[in-house]
This record gives C-alpha cells, sequence and structure tokens, in this order.
C-alpha cells in the first residue's frame, strides 16, 4: 500500500552486525528465531515423514517386507518421537507464535528475547539427540512413543538418549511458554484489551499455560524412568517394587494436555484465517476466546481416558469418561463459530482458506472418533487397535497439520515478502486431502475389525486395508512434495511482495512492514477497535 | 432394554448410536459450510455483511452438544458396567501372558496355550503378566483389559456362538508383539466336559505328581522368569 521508505530495513537485511549464519543462530530478533525454528522443524519433519513411509511400506504385505520386527519397532518409535517432540507440539508456537505474537500485539519482541535464543538452541540440541539415537550403537528406542514400563526399562536399544531428548524438547518448550504468557501481559499495544486480542494470540496464551503447568510433569516422569533404568530404584518397575500404572498416569497427565499443546494453536490460525478470507468479522469471538481456555482447563482432567483397559474403579473410569464427552463442546462450539462466520461473507477460496477448510472437515472426523473411543465399552473393543491410530492422525494431522499449512500459505508473503503460485498450492491442497484420506480412513475400517496397532506383522484379512493405506502414504508424500516445491520457488522466485496487507486481514501484522522490519514498527500502533472489525461492511452498507 | 443384549451387541450398539450422530453431524456441518462457501463467494456476494454474535445460537450450541454428549456416555457405561462384575457362577481360568505367548490355567491346574471354553457359560478370567505389560484383546467379543505385571486385572466373557476366535496381545510387549496370537475355542457343553475330562485324565497320567503343581500358582511365574 504505502511505500513509505524506513532507516530500519527489513528484518532479513538487519544482521546485527553478524556475519552469515552467526547473524542468525545468535539473533535475538523473534522473527529470526521463527526463522531458525522454521528450517529446523522442516528437516526434523522431513526425516518424521521418511520413517511413516517405511512404515507404510513395511506394512504394505503381511509377512515380512522391507526390514526385520526390531527395526520396523524402532520406526514407529523414530516416527512418534520426532513427530510428537519435534514438530507438532512445537510447531504453531515456535514459528508463527514466535514471529506473529508480538507483530499481533504491537510489540517489538517478545518479553524474554534471549531466552527465546535459548529455547531454540534447546530444541536444537534436544532434536539432533534424538536423531543421534537413532544411529548410535545399541540401536534406535524400540519403546513406542509413549515409553510405557516396565518395556523401556527392559529394553536394550537407546531408550535414555531418547528420554534426555524428550526432557530437554521439554524445557525448551517450557521456556517458549513463560515467554508468551509474560509477553502477552506485559507488551500489548495501548488500547489493546484482553479482549482486543487476535484468537491465534488467544489460543497462543492458554497453550503457554499448559506448557508451563505440564511439561515439568513430563520432564520429572521421564527423569525417573532414567534413574529406574540406571540405579534400579523401583518407582516404576514391578520387579523392584514399582508401579508401571503409576507411570501410565504421569505420563498421560502430561500427554493428554499436551494434544490441546498441539491443536489449540492450529484453531488459533483458523479463527484468523477464516474472517479474512469471509470479509467479515468473526462469529462470536467471546465464545471462541473462552472456549480456549475450556480446553486448556478441562483437558488437563482427562489423561485417564487412555487407560480404561488398565483396570481402573468404576467412579474413576465413569469420572473421566463423563469429562472426556465434557471437553469435546468447546472443541465443538468453535466449529460452530467458524463455519457461522462463513454465513453472509464475501468468500474467496486462497491457499490459506483452503486448508482451513480442510481442517474443519478433518477435525470434525478426528474430534468424533475421539468420542466413539470415549464411551466406555468401545473404548475396551477399539483401544490400542488401528481405530486410535486414525483417530490420532486426524486430529494430529488433519488437524494440527492442516493448520500448519493453513498459517504458512497465510503468513508466508508477510515473512518473506514473496508470493507462491496459488495455482500449485491448491493443487496440492487436493492432493493432500485425497492422499490423507486414503491413508487414514481404513485404518478406523482396521481397528473396528480388531487390527491392534504397534503390529509389524498382521492377519491376512487385514491385508486390503493395509494396501489402501500404504498407497495413501504415496500420494500424501507427493501432496506434501508439491507443496514444499512450490514454497520453496516461490521464496527463489516468487513474485515480489510490498503490500502491507495482501490479504486484506485487519489485525495488527498486516500494519507493519512487508516483511517486517526490525522491531517492528516506526511507531508503535495505538488499538481502537477490535481484531475483525472490518468496519467498511458497515460503510458501504450505508452509502449503497 | 439392555437387559436381553449381548455384551458384542451392547459394544456394537454403543459405536452405531455414537458413529451415526457423528455421521450426520460430520456430513452436516460439512455440506452448510460448502453451501455456504458457494451462495457467498466473492463472485456472487461483494459485499459481506457482519454478524458479531448471537446468543440465542451459542447456548443452543452449548447446551444441545450437552445433551448429545450425555446419550452417548450413557450407552458407552451401560455396557461397561456389565462386563466389570462377572457372576459369581462363572468359571474361572487364570490367563498368564509373557513374551510373546499366552498360557491358559484351569481350576484343576491343567495349562493349555488354547482357550477352550463352553458355550453359554461364563468365564471370569484372572490376568497375570510374567514379564511386561500386554493387553488379553479378543476382537469378536469386543473386549480387552491390559495384563500388568503388579497388578492382577479381571474380566469376563460369555461365549454366545461355537466356534475359535483370535485372541490377540494389544499392548505393546518388544519384538514378537505381533506375533502373541492364540485362540479361543468354544464348544458346545457337553463337547467341553468330555474334552477338559480327557486333558484333565492325560495330565494326571504324565505327571504322577500332579497334585504338587495344582498346588502352586507359582510354576508358571517360575517358567516365565526362566524365559526371560
Ligand atoms: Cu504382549
Amino acid at each position: 500500500m504505502d511505500a513509505t521508505t524506513h532507516t530500519n530495513g527489513s528484518y532479513l537485511s538487519k544482521t546485527g552486525g553478524k556475519g552469515g549464519i552467526r547473524s542468525w543462530i545468535f539473533s535475538t530478533d523473534h522473527k529470526r528465531i521463527g526463522l531458525l525454528y522454521f528450517a529446523s522443524l522442516a528437516v526434523f519433519f522431513s526425516v518424521g515423514v521418511v520413517f511413516g513411509l517405511l512404515m507404510r511400506l513395511e506394512l504394505i504385505a503381511p509377512g515380512p517386507t522391507i526390514t526385520d520386527a526390531q527395526t520396523y519397532n524402532s520406526f514407529f518409535t523414530v516416527h512418534g518421537v520426532i513427530m510428537i517432540f519435534l514438530f507438532v507440539v512445537p510447531g504453531l508456537p515456535a514459528i508463527f507464535g514466535n514471529f506473529f505474537l508480538p507483530l499481533m500485539i504491537g510489540a517489538k519482541d517478545v518479553a524474554f528475547p534471549r531466552l527465546n535464543l535459548l529455547s531454540w538452541w534447546l530444541y536444537l540440541a534436544g532434536g539432533l539427540i534424538a536423531l543421534a539415537s537413532v544411529v548410535m550403537p545399541g540401536g534406535a528406542a524400540d519403546t513406542g512413543w509413549t515409553f510405557y514400563i516396565p518395556y523401556s526399562v527392559r529394553s536394550n536399544t537407546n531408550v535414555i538418549p531418547a528420554l534426555i531428548a524428550a526432557f530437554i524438547l521439554g524445557f525448551s518448550s517450557i521456556l517458549t511458554g513463560v515467554n508468551f504468557i509474560t509477553t502477552v501481559h506485559r507488551m500489548r499495544a495501548p488500547g489493546q484489551t484482553f479482549f482486543k486480542m487476535p484468537l491465534f494470540v488467544w489460543a497462543l496464551y492458554s497453550t503457554g499455560w499448559i506448557q508451563l503447568l505440564a511439561t515439568p510433569i513430563i520432564g520429572i516422569t521421564l527423569v525417573m524412568v532414567g534413574v529406574e533404568r540406571l540405579l534400579s530404584v523401583g518407582i516404576f518397575d514391578p520387579s523392584l517394587g514399582g508401579d508401571p500404572v503409576l507411570y501410565q498416569h504421569l505420563f498421560w497427565i502430561y500427554s493428554h494436555p499436551a494434544v490441546y499443546i498441539m491443536i489449540l494453536p492450529a484453531m488459533g490460525v483458523i479463527s484468523e484465517v477464516i474472517p479474512v478470507f469471509a470479509r467479515r468479522t468473526i462469529f462470536g469471538y467471546n465464545f471462541i476466546a473462552y472456549s480456549s481456555l475450556a480446553i486448556a482447563i478441562f483437558g488437563s482432567l482427562v489423561w485417564a481416558h487412555h487407560m480404561f483397559t488398565a483396570g481402573m474403579s468404576g467412579v474413576a473410569a465413569i469420572a473421566f469418561s463423563a469429562f472426556t464427552f465434557l471437553v469435546a463442546i468447546p472443541s465443538a462450539v468453535k466449529v460452530f463459530n467458524w463455519v457461522a462466520t462463513l454465513y453472509k461473507g464475501s468468500i474467496t477460496l486462497e491457499p490459506p482458506m483452503l486448508f482451513a477448510l480442510g481442517f474443519i472437515f478433518h477435525f470434525l472426523i478426528g474430534g468424533f472418533t475421539g468420542l466413539v473411543q470415549g464411551a466406555l465399552s468401545v473404548n475396551l473393543h477399539i483401544h490400542d487397535t488401528y481405530f486410535i491410530v486414525g483417530h490420532f492422525h486426524y486430529v494430529m494431522f488433519g488437524g494440527m497439520g492442516f493448520g500448519f499449512l493453513a498459517a504458512t500459505h497465510f503468513w508466508f508473503p508477510k515473512m518473506f515478502g514473496k508470493m507462491y503460485n496459488h495455482k500449485r498450492a491448491a493443487v496440492g491442497f487436493w492432493t493432500l486431502v485425497v492422499g490423507f484420506n486414503t491413508l487414514y480412513f481404513p485404518m478406523f475400517v482396521m481397528g473396528w475389525l480388531g487390527m491392534p496397532r504397534r503390529y509389524y506383522d498382521y492377519l491376512p484379512e487385514f491385508h486390503t486395508y493395509h494396501f489402501i493405506s500404504t498407497v495413501g502414504s504415496w500420494i500424501v508424500a507427493l501432496a506434501l512434495l508439491i507443496i514444499l516445491v512450490n514454497l520453496i520457488l516461490g521464496l527463489a522466485k516468487g513474485e515480489r511482495v510490498r503490500e502491507k496487507n495482501p490479504w486484506g486481514g485487519e489485525t495488527l501484522e498486516w500494519r507493519a512492514d512487508t516483511p517486517p522490519i526490525h522491531e517492528n514498527w516506526e511507531e508503535i500502533p495505538v488499538v481502537t477497535g477490535g481484531p475483525y472489525d472490518y468496519k467498511r461492511n458497515d460503510e458501504n452498507e450505508s452509502t449503497t | 432394554m439392555f437387559e436381553e443384549m449381548t455384551y458384542p451387541e451392547s459394544v456394537n450398539n454403543a459405536f452405531l448410536f455414537i458413529a451415526s450422530i457423528a455421521a450426520v453431524i460430520i456430513v452436516g456441518v460439512t455440506a452448510v459450510m460448502i453451501y455456504f462457501v458457494v451462495k457467498y463467494h466473492r463472485s456472487r456476494n461483494k459485499k459481506a455483511v457482519n454478524i458479531p454474535k448471537h446468543y440465542g445460537l451459542e447456548i443452543f450450541w452449548t447446551v444441545a452438544p450437552v445433551f448429545l454428549a450425555a446419550a452417548m456416555f450413557w450407552y458407552g457405561y451401560v455396557g461397561y458396567a456389565d462386563i466389570t462384575d462377572p457372576p459369581d457362577d462363572a468359571m474361572r481360568v487364570t490367563v498368564y501372558g509373557q513374551m510373546w505367548k499366552w498360557t491358559f490355567e484351569y481350576e484343576n491346574g491343567l495349562r493349555k496355550d488354547t482357550l477352550y471354553v463352553p458355550l453359554n457359560r461364563a468365564v471370569a478370567l484372572d490376568l497375570k503378566s510374567l514379564d511386561v505389560n500386554h493387553s488379553f484383546y479378543i476382537p469378536t467379543f469386543r473386549f480387552k483389559m491390559d495384563v500388568l505385571p503388579n497388578k492382577d486385572n479381571e474380566t469376563w466373557f460369555k461365549a454366545e456362538d461355537v466356534g475359535e476366535f483370535d485372541i490377540a496381545c494389544a499392548e505393546y510387549c518388544g519384538l514378537e508383539h505381533s506375533y502373541m496370537y492364540s485362540k479361543v475355542v468354544v464348544m458346545p457343553e457337553a463337547a467341553y466336559k468330555a474334552w477338559f475330562e480327557e486333558e484333565t485324565a492325560k495330565m494326571n497320567a504324565s505327571d504322577t505328581t500332579a497334585s504338587d503343581t495344582t498346588a502352586s500358582d507359582t510354576t508358571a511365574v517360575e517358567k516365565g522368569a526362566s524365559v526371560e
């Protein structure tokens, strides 16, 4: 829009007196740290995808196909550890939270820029240790990403390095949480009250609290597993008088809320994208904001629904099942409000909007199949089968993954000052939708028919479903490749974007330069209205 | 209404109930979404109308799901309440899970690696693990229960059809987890009785000190420990 010249250049050219790569890896600029995360997450994600493809390839036919059982068990462990701890948990907050949280609240940076850099270094260290544990002598961990005791104490593989990696990554996550909570409380632009914050900020804020309060539990638990392995203390290991079910409780007290660390920020992205491409104010702002908090609170009270088959008291089972159904309600409220935001909008299907609508569809399936599992008797049948694998991937990949891609396509021009090819992005989207459903939907059928998860081999009656699923994994790989190539081409030789607001958004980041200048603002913006007012709609109304 | 239903039927029922509601809502919401996208596409609707909120709708779609959720919970709870308490007249079998096989021990000490049961008789299972966590799973009978090393879980079933059905291990337990299959063989009452007496006689004949084996539950445990 306006091409004012600034004394302060783009953050991409401001090196802070350091040369080359040092200007990135020692930068405390939240935007550069966001991009550091982007690059490192992309690498780890690709490794995770490769392991996923290898798993699917092994399962294309019954019997040994490409590898042996021990290697396959490592495949699913490494796939899970990388995807959960290195991609899905940090994903949106670390990249887009870091980059856009300060911009969306009119701040120059996060509250603790140096802690922010430290959290990236911890992330990198944790990630490298996780990768090292795969290639180190002893062999990659084969316990599953859940590290259930007693097996995780008895396995001779590199369980300790994997635990250390997860522990360090936990610290990285906690630091990000602390940073965002403080930033939201202390650094909002003049006039921006809590209820004038963009909904992505609300989502990051709720997520920050879960990161801060729940992550230490898993940290301590993992340390206890390590201590158990090294010193044979007898906390969890029954042969030493410990209690393995206690481990499951502690693990899920973190890991269930962690599912909301994974999905809440993606929901925040959807709340940003939909009003922009419907060109109208969001429906039910307060309800969406409060539902984030409700999910954060209720989500902390349902952990034992992962353990209905472990044998618990009837009262506990009833309470955890009932809470599981309740926690679905704030999620449902969000979905209804998003769809209502489309009503009487002026909608365009740009790539970010496609991914956002894809999120809603897949998240609906992921959410409802979660309820199927929340029902006690049904759970006894489909727990630990492919049904849960399907459900989990619909929520994580169909939800967080599509949200991540929506965010990438939405903020890409602002971050890099470049635009990707929209047609190719749409081709990538539709290929992904087809591949995703081919890959994961057969899992619901298999699960209902009794195909347990984490199986290297399977009964012949499941062959057709596994075969279809593996073909789906290739389509997904192709789709991801199309999307990635399109973004890289956009970065290398895409159309230059100088406009501050290429999509017509009304949140603060669209008032910053494209790409943003170092420290974001020549002058701190003042907030007078809500984040999605679209006042011009009403003006036109009165003039026509 | 649930009393005449067998346990697997009640699970199927709960599943169908929840899945049907889910399907209706998923298809419905998606259809509305697509309808809005087409109807209010910018090519047809140049100017959006701001509607910031509507309390009636918000209350409706917060409260209505509470009732749906309560119904879903109830359907799942009914079956579960059934399976947690075995009837007093149930015959008892102890199930030992170990890496990577199942052993079934009858009350007289008879031990088998396939589970033979009579038709239409409640069978209560005492689940014990000799090493790591396992989970005893009969997909056709719609239930599983974890088999843990330090905690003796209990479950039960009543087979309503004659035949052979798969028993799987559903909790990951290492290298050969996917091969930890066995079978439950359901026989008519008379055939089961004959089989059981014959097997018991065989056991007594081959092992003159049978009384020792029956007396000690720990033999299998020791066996398992040595396997490890
Ligand atoms: Cu097992």
